[in-house]
């Protein structure tokens, strides 16, 4: 059979209008008829809410081998520990004072400053550049700021990774189920190529609870609270304190305040 | 020659028939439905044993609903699932869903098992059942 240019275009013409038919003429078999009932828009009742939410660290109250706050982070939110340095996946970990603000120290500097581990969390930025580089949108920020991990939609490319000035996020080369010392039922686990980084414990201010850190410091030199409200405790303290954040001029905004 | 042409048209088309419709008439029989359970001392303690929405819906429906808690409540913050009786539940597979099927290899296993299906859901959310073991 041999086409003529005449029935050739008036194939392609009744192909090109099929596809500008309206979606009413869409059969009813092809419809999705599934309706999710509307109205989910509230929230838990008791749950903790905030303009900002931003922390301080009271550094003449943290000691230097204290680990409470890490410990009961980790067990909470499952964190595995895959006894590699490497592949070490952190949601708060200590470091030196030096490596946590280069430049905020000299030759001078007292013992007591060398001597400070000051415990690092991811900063919750303003402006996160994690945000920004994430290709499926899994890494968002909250209208209260947290910068919130959603695990369904991370495909381990790791860009959060490369640009966070913080390192505060980890990858998990690895099924991290065998490696997690108890399984605390009520969060999820992890599974292998999801990043992972503090969450500013969303899910326990959802519940009405303070984070996990600032509940488990015995020194009490965690401060959680709404840097929105001037109110409010956290204002209180960077109002009458000294206060340092970690690499303040890369412009990304960081919610922790290390009160010196 | 014609009539040749069209039995050999006639024989393709019957070997195609008969290829494509063959997991159907040869696996018929061979495999019962699988029957879910729905003994666990959760559910036997409920007044009323309904499932968040009823069980035809929820049979059908599940995994749009589970996706859209999903969404919804990580990243909307949007934690409460008001039914259509106007109960409401808390959008959590381990806190809600899994609290009354805490059978989860009686229950959803058998039928997933049976259809083929393999959902992520418990690579990362945790069955208590298998926690406390």
């Amino acid at each position: 059979m041999t086409s003529s240019r005449r029935d050739f275009l008036k194939i392609a013409g009744a192909s090109a209008l099929t596809m500008m038919t309206p979606a009413i003429f869409v059969p009813a078999w092809a419809k999705d008829v599934i309706v999710i009932p509307p109205g989910q828009g509230l929230a838990l009742k008791k749950a903790l809410a905030a303009g900002r939410w931003a922390m301080t660290v009271d550094l003449t109250k943290c000691t230097a081998d204290c680990t409470d706050c890490i410990a009961a982070c980790h067990a909470i939110h499952n964190v595995p520990d895959f006894g590699n340095p490497k592949d070490e996946i952190k949601w708060i970990w200590k470091e030196s004072f030096a490596s946590v603000f280069p430049g905020e120290q000299n030759a001078y500097s007292g013992e007591k400053l060398q001597k400070l581990r000051p415990p690092v969390f991811c900063n919750n930025c303003e402006n996160p550049p994690c945000v920004r580089v994430c290709p499926t949108g899994a890494t968002f920020q909250r209208p209260d700021g947290i910068v919130m991990m959603d695990y369904h939609r991370c495909i381990g490319c790791r860009l959060c990774m490369a640009a966070c000035p913080y390192g505060a996020r980890s990858m998990n080369y690895r099924d991290p189920r065998p490696c997690i010392a108890k399984i605390n039922p009520d969060f999820p686990t992890r599974s292998k190529g999801v990043v992972e980084k503090c969450n500013f414990c969303e899910e326990r201010l959802a519940k009405g609870t303070l984070p996990a850190c600032v509940e488990a410091c015995r020194q009490k030199a965690l401060t959680f609270g709404d840097a929105e409200n001037p109110r409010s405790e956290i204002r209180r303290l960077l109002k009458t304190r000294f206060s340092l954040q970690r690499r303040v001029h890369l412009g990304t905004g960081p919610q922790i305040y290390y009160l010196l | 020659m014609k009539q040749h042409k069209w039995g050999l048209i006639l024989l393709g088309l019957a070997i195609f028939a008969i290829a494509v419709t063959f997991p159907f008439w040869y696996g018929k029989g061979k495999t019962a439905p699988p029957v879910l359970s729905l003994e666990t001392p959760e559910i036997a303690g409920l007044a009323d044993k309904k499932c968040v929405e009823d069980a035809v819906f929820m049979r059908a429906n599940h995994m749009k609903m589970l996706q859209a808690w999903r969404d919804e409540a990580v990243r909307e913050g949007k934690r409460v699932y008001t039914a259509n009786d106007g109960r409401t539940f808390e959008k959590s597979l381990t806190g809600s869903c899994l609290q009354c099927h805490s059978n989860k290899e009686h229950f959803c296993d058998r039928c997933h098992h049976y259809v083929g299906a393999a959902p992520s859901c418990f690579d990362c959310h945790i069955v208590p059942a298998e926690v406390k073991k």
